[in-house]
């Protein structure tokens, strides 16, 4: 009795510890962890025999491909869709991430949580501009660019479907204050004039975008005579004059945000606290990079939340998959196993060898899974409305973290549809065994 | 039927292995309802009785460009309108910025005529109309805030400040409304004219029209005279259907269909790979009964049928189940998270696609062992061979 519980509290601690191990550590040390269970399976005696029943257990693979092939695609299926929803999250939080700066100030209205929702005045625009942290051109002009983002509704390619594009209206100094920012066709927009440059994914997203080509915003013609690239979230938008833009939308003079390019990435804290010493100044400011990061945590946060939830839900059923097929897999191998078990192997060796079985099964099923989501998920093109109302498009992003996210879980997944199955041929009477049929 | 306890018998012969694939089953299901409550909410939009007999104008530019007052005399004069409310957006937050309501608006009592599947006590309207800061809420949202009438409720709205340069808000709540679903019991209604006196800018001006009509055939013509009205203005509209507006406002989110069905794709075909292996594991041992029975003067087809059956009822118990799991899991979630969460409950519809997976899957799954079992030779089967 006593050692029946015992028995079970070390299952039970076996496999708190492999799966904690599994999802805590990090990548380079379960690597380590493999190179010494190599070193222990090629130098030991214990570590040969284990090895040599594993791989007459693998050899016998292909007699129950059914089985086998249930633990893989099971396994293929959670890693599958795992990386895939993580793509979408890494995709969307990397477009934000790379629009921001350490060098580069939004100046918002206190208590605005975005661009939509903020309102800065003229007088507002020239202040923040003057302030000594911000860096100026060559006429000494300050690299500040004040903006008016607004949603309007286009055309979508594929679909017909009406999008949802952000027109940003932006000023002359925005080339120096966004440096990253180039024309890869056409020329700029002409401050004064009805043109507008479009962002590269926008121009694939959206109809009528091509250079020549003129849109009609609130009735107004506007010409498209350039586009640009920034490998950021600028990439889905238009981008015209800022005066323009704003009496077309209705807006007056106001507008909604000034991004200041620093003097040096070190100058963001004087900034901070000139702007707060003004009382001239209602406003708060963040770094871009601070920005953008903080608008895409919400998005970033679902995605990842409904990624686990999915692959959880779908791990359960893979596990159960996994324990039926070695269930079996054990039950056929009744006899070969007890009769090792006569000649005087250990027990110990018996479960790691199905173990070490199921977990090959499950990384192969992992790599096959990461290798779908891959194919046909790298870079695959996705739109949503972001953080102004306007669509945000981006790329899904398969980073070798994801992958190894993926196997982590594979891993996770064989040792717990192993784990029962070896116990069972472990425990065992030896005599039974070889009584059976 | 009569064969019921055959089919239970061998189903209950290996209780772990039946467990385990029924499990899987389960989990399978339990995606589908949870993965066609999203997407219903896609498929549905829009879709209810009232909503065919109502139109949205919204500004040509988009959702968030505003429209002036005036254009709402013009539209009541077009023929077919009966009548028209308007509806301007106020997004904020109510105590801490974590609290964000999206669906807030400032509407006109009219507002319950034109959306009569929101039920409204008379007397809760009676002082909607008494009092100035009046305010409405939808009972799920009353429920997650444990707001009840007679409450001040401030919220500090994202877009508008007072005049006087106040972001805070202060409603009193007079009244609560019930909707079919929690979805639709999300929205906090407050009075246009005193939104409208109060704010520090932006007077005089509308984020959508609603316009009711008498007749659903009619709505493209009214449609289009209701946007001929504003053409080469600086104001021009869109006005759609009910349906077509939330869709479109919808789907701009994501393009669910492609993610949704792949997830789909990926969880059944593992799920058949599944139980077909189980299937085919439990024919194979059970030959020599098979043939037991077919001595015992079974036909071909009532075998095949013995083991279809047994495939089927496995598929379906285990879909049941998980389509059960699903919908408490739905419930549970639209109580506690409310608007933020685009779900529907699991209803009629998923039910009856899910009914239909179940059985199309257990054939499936059934095919191929049960063909064997038909097809054994009773001399073969009882030597073994």
């Amino acid at each position: 009795m006593l050692k029946k519980s015992l028995f079970g509290l070390a299952v039970v601690l076996a496999v708190v510890i492999g799966l904690g191990a599994a999802i805590v550590l990090p990548w380079v040390a379960l690597a380590g962890l493999a190179v010494l269970l190599a070193l222990w399976i090629g130098l030991t005696r214990l570590g040969r025999q284990t090895g040599s029943i594993t791989v007459s257990g693998i050899s016998t693979l292909p007699q129950r491909w059914g089985g086998a092939s249930v633990v893989v695609v099971g396994i293929a299926g959670v890693v599958g869709v795992l990386v895939a929803l993580l793509a979408m999250a890494t995709g969307y939080e990397a477009t934000f991430r790379a629009t921001g700066s350490e060098q580069r100030a939004i100046v918002l209205r206190t208590g605005a949580m975005s661009e939509t929702t903020s309102n800065l005045d003229q007088q507002s625009v020239l202040l923040i501009g003057d302030k000594p942290q911000v860096a100026r051109d060559a006429q000494g002009r300050p690299l500040a660019s004040p903006e008016v983002v607004v949603a309007a509704s286009v055309t979508k390619r594929g679909s017909g479907r009406p999008g949802t594009v952000a027109i940003r209206g932006v000023g002359p100094e925005v080339w120096a204050v966004r440096p990253r920012v180039k024309i890869i066709a056409g020329r700029r927009f002409q401050p004064g004039l009805r043109e507008i440059i479009v962002g590269k994914n926008a121009a694939l997203e959206f109809k009528h975008t091509s250079i020549g080509s003129t849109i009609k915003i609130n009735g107004q013609p506007w010409k498209i005579v350039g586009e640009f690239a920034h490998a950021g979230e600028h990439d889905s938008e238009f981008w015209g004059d800022v005066n323009l833009i704003g009496q077309a939308f209705h807006r007056g003079s106001s507008v909604q945000s000034v991004t200041v390019r620093l003097t040096h990435p070190q100058a963001f804290d004087a900034f901070k606290a000139a702007l707060a010493s003004d009382p001239r100044l209602k406003v708060q400011t963040q770094t871009t990079h601070a920005y953008y990061a903080s608008q895409s945590k919400g998005m970033t946060h679902v995605i990842t939340i409904l990624a686990t939830v999915v692959a959880s839900i779908m791990a359960i059923g893979a596990v159960a998959g996994a324990l039926n097929s070695m269930y079996a897999a054990v039950a056929a191998r009744t006899r070969e196993v007890a009769t090792l078990r006569a000649i005087g192997f250990r027990g110990g060796v018996v479960i790691f060898s199905i173990l070490a079985e199921t977990v090959l099964l499950a990384l192969a099923g992992g790599l096959i899974g990461a290798l779908i989501a891959w194919v046909l998920f790298h870079h695959f093109t996705a739109s949503t409305l972001g953080p102004n109302f306007s669509a945000v498009i981006f790329q899904f992003r398969i980073t070798p973290r994801l992958i190894g996210e993926g196997l982590k879980w594979s891993i996770a997944i064989g040792f717990l549809g192993g784990l029962f199955p070896a116990l069972r041929a472990a425990r065992m009477p030896v005599t039974d065994g070889l009584r059976e049929l | 039927m009569k064969y019921l306890h055959l089919v239970w018998a061998a189903l209950t012969r290996r209780k772990v292995r039946t467990g385990l694939t029924l499990l899987s089953v389960v989990v399978a299901f339990v995606l589908f309802g949870l993965l066609e409550s999203v997407n219903s909410v896609f498929t549905t939009a829009g879709q209810t009785v009232g909503a065919a007999h109502r139109l949205i104008t919204i500004s040509k530019m988009g959702l968030f460009n505003p429209m002036p007052v005036s254009l709402e005399a013009q539209i009541r004069a077009v023929r077919g309108v009966g009548a028209v409310s308007r509806y301007s957006f106020f997004g904020g937050t109510y105590q801490s910025p974590k609290n964000v309501i999206g669906t807030l608006f400032a509407v006109q009592r009219n507002f319950f005529d034109l959306y009569p599947e929101f039920k409204i006590a008379p007397s809760a309207l009676r002082a909607f109309d008494a009092t100035q800061t009046g305010a409405i809420v939808g009972a799920a949202l009353a429920r997650k805030y444990h707001w009840k009438v007679g409450d001040q409720i401030p919220i500090k709205s994202m877009i508008y400040p007072r005049k006087g340069g106040s972001y805070i808000w202060t409603f009193d709540l007079v009244g609560i409304y019930h909707a079919r679903t929690p979805l639709e019991e999300q929205d906090f209604l407050f009075r246009w004219h005193y939104f409208d006196e109060a704010r520090a800018f932006g007077k005089g001006t509308v984020g959508l029209f609603v316009e009711k009509i008498a007749h659903p055939r009619q709505a493209s013509r009214i449609a289009a005279a209701i946007d001929a009205l504003s053409v080469n203005s600086g104001h021009e509209t869109k006005t759609q259907s009910d349906s077509a507006f939330a869709v479109d406002f919808l789907s701009q989110y994501v393009d669910l269909g492609l993610i949704v069905h792949a997830i789909m794709g990926a969880v059944f075909f593992t799920l058949m790979l599944l139980t077909g292996n189980t299937m085919a594991q439990a024919v194979r041992e059970r030959t020599p009964e098979l043939a037991v029975l077919k001595t015992l003067g079974f036909s071909n087809r009532s075998v095949l049928s013995l083991v279809l059956a047994e495939s089927v009822l496995l598929v379906i118990l285990g879909g049941a189940l998980g389509l059960l799991l699903a919908a408490a899991v739905v419930h549970v979630l639209q109580g506690q998270m409310g608007a933020q969460l685009p779900m529907m409950p699991v209803g009629g519809g998923i039910w009856l696609r899910g009914i239909v997976v179940m059985a199309l899957i257990g054939l499936a799954v059934g095919a191929l062992p049960a063909r064997r079992g038909m097809r054994l030779r009773i001399v073969d089967a009882l030597s073994g061979r």
